[in-house]
């Protein structure tokens, strides 16, 4: 009864502040209510018994990613969204496309069907604790994915770096063919 | 006990958010942060799944997922940046150079 109290408190904080995000006019409220919903989403890995996942949930996505999100907005120093014209009128298709989606999703989780059970029940990731089970599962079974992991995580490191570099001879010139943001 | 409809609802519902908002905003940060809700509806899921199919492959999946989330804002934030100090904007409606 607990776990259900608490699963439909976090599920409504989850969908309110998914919907505020999309809808803030102002980017940094919008990182701010994601941070709230990413907290919400690490309860919900808690209920699932998956601890370890929620520690990361918190230390990567709210701490790292997020901070990433506001350190690039203040950069862009953006206030308010502006009303431009647009390129593509797509605002009535992309709300008819969401809406659809969602529909078509509602509409086939009734047939989803459980498979056959594995072999790591509540009880034993319990006995294990959950970040010692993940350790043996990601050493053993997948070690050549974890392997390219890393080696995703170097190349995010040297193309941010890439990217994130002034060069020297275009910065005279950087400023004269910006287009001009309308008021 | 929490039924496993619940959570797949739950993820279905904030994958259209994250659609919704990719589709519709033009800020090119928020469209990210959309990428963002998206991939954390598909974490939901999996773990959901794995915990009621008794086994960690959703739970590894689900790192690895976070990994690849990290990775890709921070190439897609240099990629905003380099794009604000060559362009000054942020906004796709303004990047329309290609169009004929």
């Amino acid at each position: 009864m607990f776990n259900q109290i608490l699963f439909l408190y976090c599920a409504v904080v989850i969908i309110g502040t998914g919907l505020l995000a999309v809808r803030f006019k102002n980017p940094v409220y919008s990182v701010l209510s994601v941070l709230v919903l990413f907290f919400h989403m690490a309860g919900l890995y808690l209920l699932l018994n998956a601890e370890f996942l929620a520690a990361i949930q918190i230390i990567v996505y709210a701490g790292a990613i997020l901070v990433l999100y506001l350190f690039v907005i203040f950069l862009v120093n953006l206030r308010q969204e502006l009303t431009i014209e647009r390129f593509i009128a797509s605002r009535r298709f992309g709300t008819f496309a969401s809406i659809g989606l969602g529909v078509c999703l509602l509409a086939v989780i009734p047939s989803f069907k459980l498979g056959a059970k594995g072999e790591y029940p509540v009880e034993r990731i319990e006995q294990l604790t959950h970040t010692k089970a993940m350790g043996f599962e990601l050493y053993s079974t997948y070690i050549l994915p974890f392997e390219v992991a890393g080696l995703i995580l170097l190349i995010a490191v040297i193309g941010g770096l890439v990217l994130a570099r002034k060069n020297s001879e275009d910065v005279d010139n950087s400023g004269t063919d910006a287009c001009e943001v309308k008021k | 006990m929490i039924p496993l409809s619940w959570y797949m609802i739950l993820a279905a519902i904030l994958f259209s958010i994250g659609t919704y908002g990719f589709l519709v905003r033009r800020n090119i940060i928020i469209m990210f942060l959309s990428i963002e809700l998206m991939l954390n509806a598909v974490n939901l899921n999996l773990i959901a799944m794995s915990h009621y199919l008794e086994c960690l492959r959703g739970h590894t999946f689900t790192l690895f997922i976070i990994t690849v989330a990290a990775a890709e804002a921070a190439i897609g934030l240099g990629l905003v940046i380099v794009l604000f100090r060559n362009k000054k904007t942020v906004y796709v409606d303004h990047i329309k150079e290609l169009k004929g």
